[in-house]
C-alpha cells in the first residue's frame, strides 16, 4: 500500500507552464513593431564604437603608450604609469594592438551608455522605495542569469557584430552602477540631508547640491565595477560577433591554440588592471575636488 | 507680549497608526510598553510651551526623552502628529510646501550635533549654502559668509574643507552657516555635545557673547544640566516625551516639580547658578546716618542682632556698626559716624555664589548686597551661603 502511494508521489503531473513562450512572443513583437527604434539605436551605437575605434587607431602607438604612462602617473604613481605602459607594449608585441583597440572601443561605449542609464535609475531608486523594491529582483536577475541567455534576444534586434555585443555587455554590467548610485545617495549622512532640508532646499537642489556630490565616491566605485564587468563580458560578447581580444580567445579555443589563448587572455587582464586602477584613482580624486 | 514661538499640545508619534497609542499614553504607560502594544514610538507627547523673542530657551533631557524629536518639529523636519506650532502667530504645521520652504529659508536655521556639514564644499561653500539656495548673488553671499565666519572667529579658514578642521572649528562653521541666513530663530540640537569639555566651555561663552550682540531667539537642546543652567534664560525639562517642568534655572533649582527633576539637578554645581539675589535676605533692621547712636542700639537690641548696616537717605550703603562699638561709643559720647566701619565687604546682586564664598569666609560681618547704584538690597550671612549649596 505504502509503496504504491510512494510511486504515485514520484510521478510528475502532465502539465507544462510555457514561461518561455510569452517572452519569445514579446521579443518578436518588439522586433516587428519597433524596428525603427532599434535601427536608430543601432546607428548611434555603431557610430560611437567606430568613432572610438578610428580615433584609437589614428593615435600612433607611441603616443597611446605615453598617454597611458601619464594617466597612470596622475592617478597612481610614475612607477605604476611605467608598468602600465609596459603592459601595453607587451600587448603590441603579441600582435594584438588593433584587437585591443576594438575591445577598448566596445567597452568604452558600453560603459558610457551604462552610466547614462544607470545613474538616473539609481537616483530614482533612492528616491522611491516602491521603485527600488521592484528593481531589486530585476537587477539580481540581470546579474545572475547566464550571460549567454540574453545574447539571443539581442541578436534579434541588431545584426551580428559589435552593437549586440555592447547591449549584452550593458545588461550584464549596468547593475553595479545602479546599485551603488542608490546606495551612495541613501547613505548620505542623515544630519547632512537634514541640514540641507532645514535651509529650505528644494528636491532638485537637495539632489544636485548635496546628495549627488556626497555620493560621487560611491558612484565612482560603481562605475569601476561596471567597467570591470564589461571587460569580463569581452569573450562572451564575441560570440555575437564582437571583434577584439575576446574574438582572439574564441578563435584560440576553437583551434586549441594555447599560445594565442594565453596572449589574448593576458592582454585582457592587463587592460583590466589598468582600467581598474585608473577608475579607482578617479574615484579618490573626486572625493575632494568636487565643488558644487 | 505675544510669544515668538508657541507650541500647543504638540505630539509626535512614530508609526503607522498613531491614534492607537494615544489612550495608552493617557494611561501613563511607558514608551516601551506602548511600543510593544501598538508598534508606535512616542517621540513627544502634549508639549506646550511659549518661547519669547530674544530668549535663549534650553530643552533639557536624557537621551530618548524626545528633545531632538521636539526641536525637529520646530522646522518641520518632523511633522507633528497632533498640535500646532505658532511662529509669529502663524501655524507652521498648516504650511503648504512653498510656505514651508520660504519659512525655512528666511526665518529659521539649525545647528546640528555632528555638525551636518557638506564635506564636498569648502568652509566658505558651506556657509554660503543657505544663501545660495535662496538665490542670493555670488558676490553678496560671499560677503555675508565671510562676515559671519569672522563673527565665529574663523577668518582665514574659508578655503579649507571641513575635514581639515577640528571639531570645535567645524561647529563654528555650522554656527556661521546658520547665522548667515540671518534667521529670527536658531535651533541648536546638542551643538556642543560632541566637543571636548574645554572647547565646550569656550563655545558656550562665545554663544552667550554672540547672543548678546545678535539677540536671536535660540532653542538649545542639551542633556547636560550644567550647560542648560549656565546658558539658559529658561529651561524646559523633558522626560519620556513630555515636558515636566519649565522655568528659569533658579526656579527649577529652588522648586523642582518632582523627584525626577530633583534627581536630575542633584549633581549640578549650584554655586555657578545661584546669584546673590537668590540667597540674600532683606535686612530687617537698617539705620540711617542721621539717626544717631541710640536708634542704632535700639534697632540691634529689638532685632537681637550684633551689627547693623548704615545707609544714607538714598539707601546708599555707608558702612556697618557693631553693638559693642555702639555701646562703647555712647559712653564716650561719640557720634554714629565716628564708630562707623566703612570698610564693608560688598557683593553685587548678580554675583554668583561661587564668587561670594571666599568673601563670606573672610569677613566677620554679614555681606552687603548692593545694586549698581550702591543701594543696599539685602544681606548675606555665612549660613545663607552654606545652606544654598545643599
Amino acid at each position: 500500500m505504502l509503496s504504491t502511494i510512494w510511486e504515485k508521489l514520484n510521478v510528475f503531473p502532465d502539465v507544462s507552464i510555457p514561461l518561455g513562450t510569452p517572452v519569445e512572443k514579446f521579443v518578436n513583437f518588439l522586433e516587428v513593431n519597433f524596428e525603427i527604434v532599434f535601427d536608430i539605436i543601432f546607428n548611434i551605437t555603431s557610430t560611437t564604437i567606430v568613432a572610438f575605434d578610428d580615433f584609437l587607431n589614428w593615435l600612433p602607438w607611441t603616443v597611446f603608450i605615453l598617454i597611458i604612462v601619464l594617466i597612470g602617473t596622475f592617478f597612481q604613481s610614475f612607477k605604476s604609469g611605467l608598468l602600465y605602459g609596459f603592459f601595453m607594449f607587451l600587448v603590441g608585441s603579441f600582435g594584438l594592438w588593433e584587437e585591443m583597440m576594438i575591445t577598448i572601443a566596445v567597452i568604452l561605449t558600453a560603459v558610457i551608455i551604462s552610466i547614462f542609464i544607470g545613474i538616473p535609475i539609481g537616483i530614482m531608486m533612492a528616491m522611491n522605495k516602491a521603485f527600488s523594491v521592484i528593481m531589486r529582483p530585476i537587477l539580481d536577475a540581470m546579474q545572475t542569469m547566464p550571460s549567454f541567455v540574453y545574447l539571443i534576444p539581442v541578436i534579434f534586434f541588431f545584426p551580428l557584430g559589435n552593437v549586440p555585443a555592447v547591449f549584452a555587455t550593458i545588461i550584464y554590467a549596468v547593475p553595479p552602477v545602479i546599485r551603488l548610485t542608490e546606495l551612495g545617495i541613501r547613505n548620505v549622512d542623515r544630519e547632512v540631508t537634514e541640514s540641507a532640508e532645514s535651509f529650505g532646499s528644494s528636491r532638485v537642489q537637495m539632489l544636485t547640491k548635496v546628495q549627488l556630490p556626497q555620493a560621487v565616491p560611491t558612484i565612482m566605485a560603481g562605475v569601476n565595477q561596471t567597467t570591470m564587468m564589461a571587460l569580463a563580458m569581452a569573450v562572451i560578447a564575441s560570440m555575437v560577433g564582437a571583434g577584439g581580444l575576446g574574438e582572439q580567445v574564441l578563435i584560440a579555443i576553437n583551434r586549441i591554440d594555447i599560445a594565442l589563448g594565453f596572449e589574448a587572455g593576458i592582454s585582457i587582464v592587463f587592460l583590466a588592471i589598468i582600467i581598474d586602477r585608473v577608475t579607482a584613482g578617479i574615484g579618490n580624486r573626486f572625493q575632494r575636488s568636487e565643488e558644487g | 507680549m505675544d510669544a515668538k514661538l508657541s507650541l500647543q499640545n504638540v505630539s509626535k508619534i512614530f508609526g503607522s497608526r498613531p491614534k492607537k497609542a494615544v489612550p495608552y499614553i493617557k494611561e501613563g504607560l511607558s514608551k516601551e510598553e506602548i511600543l510593544e502594544k501598538t508598534g508606535n514610538t512616542v517621540g513627544v507627547y502634549d508639549a506646550s510651551v511659549d518661547i519669547n523673542e530674544g530668549e535663549l530657551f534650553v530643552i533639557m533631557g536624557l537621551s530618548g526623552s524626545g528633545k531632538s524629536t521636539l526641536i525637529r518639529c520646530l522646522n518641520m523636519l518632523n511633522n507633528p502628529t497632533y498640535g500646532s506650532i505658532y511662529v509669529d502667530g502663524e501655524d507652521i504645521v498648516q504650511y503648504k510646501k512653498d510656505q514651508l520652504k520660504d519659512f525655512r529659508q528666511n526665518k529659521i536655521a539649525m545647528v546640528f550635533q555632528h555638525f551636518g556639514l557638506f564635506s564636498h564644499r569648502t568652509v566658505l561653500g558651506n556657509v554660503e549654502y543657505g544663501l545660495e539656495i535662496r538665490g542670493v548673488s555670488q558676490e553678496e553671499r560671499q560677503d555675508i559668509a565671510l562676515k559671519n565666519l569672522e563673527v565665529v572667529g574663523l577668518k582665514g579658514w574659508e578655503d579649507k574643507y571641513p575635514d581639515e578642521l577640528s571639531g570645535g572649528m567645524q561647529q563654528r562653521v555650522g554656527l556661521a552657516r546658520a547665522l548667515a541666513n540671518d534667521p529670527d530663530i536658531l535651533l541648536m540640537d546638542e551643538p556642543f555635545s560632541a566637543l571636548d569639555p574645554l572647547i565646550r566651555r569656550e563655545m558656550q561663552l562665545e554663544l552667550l557673547d554672540i547672543q548678546e550682540r545678535l539677540q536671536k531667539t535660540i532653542i538649545f537642546i542639551t542633556h547636560d544640566v550644567n550647560e542648560a543652567f549656565k546658558i539658559g534664560d529658561r529651561v524646559a525639562v523633558m522626560k519620556d516625551g513630555r515636558i515636566v517642568q519649565t522655568g528659569s534655572p533658579e526656579e527649577i533649582l529652588e522648586e523642582p516639580a518632582d523627584d525626577y527633576i530633583s534627581e536630575f539637578i542633584k549633581d549640578i554645581d549650584r554655586s555657578k547658578i545661584l546669584q546673590a539675589e537668590n540667597i540674600m535676605t532683606r535686612p530687617n533692621a537698617l539705620v540711617s546716618l542721621k539717626d544717631g547712636l541710640n536708634v542704632a542700639i535700639k534697632e540691634m537690641e529689638t532685632n537681637g542682632i550684633s551689627s547693623v548696616f548704615v545707609v544714607d537717605r538714598k539707601r546708599s550703603l555707608q558702612g556697618i556698626v557693631t553693638i559693642d562699638d555702639a555701646i562703647k561709643g555712647r559712653q564716650n559720647g561719640q557720634s554714629l559716624e565716628d564708630i562707623l566701619i566703612r570698610d564693608v565687604e560688598q557683593v553685587q546682586l548678580v554675583d554668583y555664589v561661587q564668587d561670594i564664598i571666599p568673601k563670606a569666609a573672610e569677613t566677620k560681618y554679614p555681606l552687603a548686597v548692593v545694586d549698581e547704584e550702591n543701594r543696599l538690597e539685602g544681606i548675606i550671612l555665612r549660613v545663607h551661603v552654606l545652606t544654598s549649596l545643599s
